[in-house]
């Protein structure tokens, strides 16, 4: 075995040149086509930018899965984290009267949305799946505005690679690139199994987007922000999560 | 005794007498699989430990009845587990970590199994040998294998230099049933891969049942793990090691030759 032929020498050169070959390509590729995740640096770097690139290859368009009516959850878990703050307490007095939604960065005209401006847009209902990366499941109809169809009424640049979205907590913000933000079932969601978004599931307005795990799906949202460079944002990991240790893509 | 030169060039009298075992593929792949399988059983427990509790279907949490719960705190304060005692929360880098280290599995796997269909690997190595592939062929052998192992029986002339048809079966459940079953069970967890390929959860089940089984599958394995080493120990631990880092038997007391 310690004789190493001139042949095998010759095989493992140009395997490890096609190897380190193939990687430069593919490094290009995945830049160029958006399939390197914020969080890319690091130990678990290769593993997420793996699953990133490989998962929105073969999901590009996919919806996510849909539900009958009747497997509606009669027990859903809001894992509540209603928002103690001053200024929640004052605008749910109010009946969210006031509450509003922030729209800026690349856009033709940054807007400020009340929830009955978001509901004379497009609506639209799903029956999806919340998964909580602790393991627990439970399906719900949400009913809501498109996140498309409010990113079209501000007029999105077409630079646009990122929105990113906050909370009104002031620590929790989230973003998703434009293959979840222009999905169909992407919805910011105002209704919850045919009435108002209750507080403890997020109401009165969260991000529902169902192709990736519950804690993407940032409840009680106050602005959005359309950006081409995450790196900005934050400590340039896409979202609060990398911060503290969770990955920002949650599609597995 | 020969008279002409072996095919192998001997360099050293050490060569001439070791035997080969196990193949550079074999080698590397197998303690490839040990890391990964390493890190994916304590990523999964730390996880695990966030909601220890398990059910069928699609849907389950706090609100509806499990299948079973494991006797353990958990990680979050929303889990009621009784304790009074919150576990620390390991399901950030354990999620990283999870992911990653199945990576390099299914990388692992993809090499392996290339390259065991390209030479054959699994035919002359894995599946039974053939006079055990008839069913009472298979049983008589496997009988054989299991009185020796109970100290009863003949010693097997070929003991540490090809399997036999009891390690044959077991590797290639684990190989082609086990490590296949985990990874779709994993996969049928992920919402992105799911929409995408919705069969893949709604074949097993839901959901829930994807992760009750993910879970219950990692006992097989460990079981496995167990076994394993038990009997290598049996055999000679580092004589086994051995062979499964160097590649090669050491050489045989007395019956030199037998292997040709």
């Amino acid at each position: 075995m310690s004789g190493i032929s001139r042949r095998k020498l010759i095989t493992t050169g140009l395997a490890a040149t096609a190897g380190v070959g193939g990687l430069v390509v593919a490094d290009r590729m995945a830049r160029r086509y958006g399939l390197i995740p914020p969080d890319d640096k690091g130990v678990y770097g290769p593993g997420e930018t793996l699953t990133y690139a490989v998962q929105r290859v073969l999901t590009m368009h996919a919806p996510a899965r849909q539900f009958p009516r009747s497997m509606i959850s009669k027990e859903p878990f809001a894992n509540e984290t209603v928002p103690t703050g001053k200024a929640f307490k004052h605008l749910q007095a109010g009946g969210f009267k006031d509450w509003r939604l922030v729209v800026d960065g690349l856009v033709e005209r940054p807007t400020t949305f009340s929830l009955a401006d978001l509901k004379a847009l497009p609506q639209k209902s799903e029956i999806t799946e919340v998964a909580c990366e602790e393991g627990w499941s439970y399906v719900a109809e949400w009913i809501g505005t498109p996140l498309h169809a409010v990113l079209r009424e501000v007029g999105i640049s077409p630079k646009t690679r990122y929105i990113v979205y906050y909370a009104i907590d002031g620590v929790i913000w989230e973003s998703i690139d434009m293959g979840d933000a222009l999905h169909p079932q992407t919805l910011l969601t105002w209704g919850m199994n045919d009435g108002d978004l209750p507080v403890g599931f997020g109401g009165p307005l969260r991000l529902r987007v169902p192709r990736q795990l519950g804690y993407k799906s940032v409840k009680y949202v106050i602005k959005l922000t359309a950006t081409d460079d995450i790196k900005k944002f934050g400590k340039g990991l896409g979202s609060i999560d990398p911060e503290g240790g969770y990955a920002w893509y949650a599609g597995i | 005794m020969l008279c002409y030169s072996p095919a192998v060039p001997a360099t050293s009298t050490e060569r001439k007498t070791e035997t080969p075992r196990h193949s550079a593929v074999v080698r590397a792949t197998h303690w490839l699989t040990l890391i990964a399988f390493a890190a994916l059983l304590i990523s999964g427990l730390g996880i695990t430990i966030s909601h220890p509790r398990f059910y069928l279907g699609e849907v389950g949490n706090v609100n509806t009845k499990p299948l079973f719960t494991l006797p353990i705190p958990a990680s979050r304060d929303t889990v009621k587990t009784g304790y009074h005692y919150e576990m620390p929360d390991f399901n950030g880098w354990g999620r990283y970590l999870h992911f990653e280290a199945a990576w390099l599995l299914v990388l692992t796997a993809l090499v392996y199994g290339a390259w065991g269909l390209w030479t054959g690997h699994f035919r002359k190595n894995l599946l039974p040998e053939r006079g055990e592939r008839s069913w009472r062929g298979y049983w008589k052998a496997l009988g054989l294998v299991m009185k020796r192992y109970l100290g009863r029986g003949p010693a097997d002339s070929g003991e540490g230099r090809r399997y036999n048809v009891a390690q044959r079966t077991a590797y290639l459940l684990v190989i082609f049933v086990v490590f296949p079953l985990m990874i779709w069970t994993g996969l049928a967890m992920s919402p992105a891969f799911t929409g995408a390929f919705p069969e893949s959860v709604i074949l097993l089940g839901g959901r829930q049942t994807a992760r009750t089984l993910h879970f219950l599958l990692t006992w097989a394995l460990v079981l496995f793990l167990v076994v394993h080493v038990t009997m290598v120990a049996l055999a000679g631990f580092w004589s086994r090691l051995r062979s499964m880092i160097t590649g090669r038997n050491p050489a045989p007391e007395s019956d030199a030759g037998e292997d040709a």
